[in-house]
């Protein structure tokens, strides 16, 4: 029995330490919670961004919290203000993983807007 | 019976009551909460009344405070874009030239929304004329079917745009009336740049608006009335 548990447990932990180093670790910036909780936001994230940018640049309803520019604030990296810059950023981590391409960023900003503002006009 | 018929209408009524009183707060919390605008009326008609005879020959104010505002180049090279532009006129008769800022005119029934094979060129209820760079293929149809070449196509990669107005390559673009800035009660940037105040913007279906007034006051020409288009944008004094 003593055995059956050790090969057990021998078997696991490569297991567990091949997972972690494979799963995304984005980096969350400022963080926090205003819309729904991380593992729904997860799965839903880009209907809420689907539904949000029709309603705004159809119907002009520019609700703050589903905002793309919103999620910019706050989780773009503490250490490049970006959602994109680095591997780790808060969007292209899992985008990555997943092999999912986000073509968001071709048009909207993927920095904090304190970032820009000082910014000479490209 | 009818005692029976009275307690149940006060049952009735008092339960709604109560439940009015349950909800609104809640309703009002929400909408307060997630900052929910109502969005654009279709009561209200955007629109510009441009005074050419204040409008200076050598001034460029308007097109530079455009370009600032909405992340524009200003022209560097032959393909970037252009949302406003000055243009003179003049009338070979007489020599005189009238100098006036030229931009989308977001017309009534606007040419550009007609050709449009992916409905992403549409008018916002409050008569603001927009591409919708999400469905724009840029095959650039409403290009050639403006009579004022107010579109430009984005030929190059952008980055650091203005997190209120994305903008990016493939897509055809125009002026917006500054969309972002009405959306939060500011009137554009060139009018608000004009030093002469000879953009003067309002709502022309409102009564109480200056533009409603002076354009019932004053004689204003639509450019190529003829096409019959009811520009939102009007010019006085050409």
């Amino acid at each position: 029995m003593k055995l059956l548990v050790s090969l057990l447990l021998c078997l696991c932990i490569p297991a567990v330490w091949a997972a972690e180093s494979t799963t995304p670790k984005p980096d969350i910036g400022k963080g926090g919670q205003c819309v729904k909780d991380a593992q729904w936001m997860r799965l839903n994230h880009m209907h809420l961004l689907k539904h949000q940018r029709d309603e705004t640049v159809r119907k002009g309803v520019r609700e703050e919290q589903n905002s793309l520019k919103n999620c910019v604030e706050c989780h773009a990296s503490l250490s490049n203000n970006s959602v994109v810059a680095r591997e780790d950023g808060f969007c292209v981590a899992c985008h990555r993983y997943e092999a999912v391409k986000i073509d968001c960023f071709e048009c909207h900003a993927s920095k904090r807007r304190a970032t820009l503002v000082t910014k000479d006009v490209k | 019976m009818s005692d029976t018929n009275t307690q149940r209408r006060e049952f009735l009524k008092t339960s709604l009551g109560a439940a009015a009183v349950a909800i609104a707060p809640g309703m009002l919390l929400y909408s307060t909460a997630n900052g929910k605008t109502e969005g654009a009326s279709s009561q209200v008609r955007w629109g510009m009344l441009i005074d050419t005879t204040q409008c200076k020959p050598d001034c460029n104010d308007c097109v530079t405070a455009c370009n600032t505002e909405n992340g524009l180049s200003g022209g560097k090279s032959a393909t970037d874009s252009q949302w406003i532009r000055k243009i003179e006129i003049k009338d070979v008769s007489n020599g005189r030239v009238t100098s006036l800022p030229m931009m989308c005119q977001h017309c009534e029934h606007p040419p550009c929304v007609d050709v449009c094979p992916t409905q992403a060129s549409f008018k916002r209820a409050d008569g603001i004329v927009l591409v919708d760079r999400h469905l724009c293929i840029g095959c650039r149809y409403c290009m050639m079917a403006c009579p004022y070449k107010a579109r430009s196509f984005v030929h190059e990669t952008l980055t650091d745009q203005n997190p209120d107005v994305p903008r990016g390559k493939g897509t055809v673009e125009a002026c917006s009336l500054c969309v972002h800035r009405i959306d939060k009660g500011q009137i554009p940037a060139c009018a608000e740049a004009c030093q002469n105040k000879a953009i003067l913007f309002g709502n022309l279906n409102d009564t109480n608006s200056e533009i409603y007034n002076k354009v019932r006051s004053v004689a204003s020409k639509q450019i190529r009335a003829d096409l019959q288009l009811n520009t939102g944008v009007r010019y006085q004094g050409l």
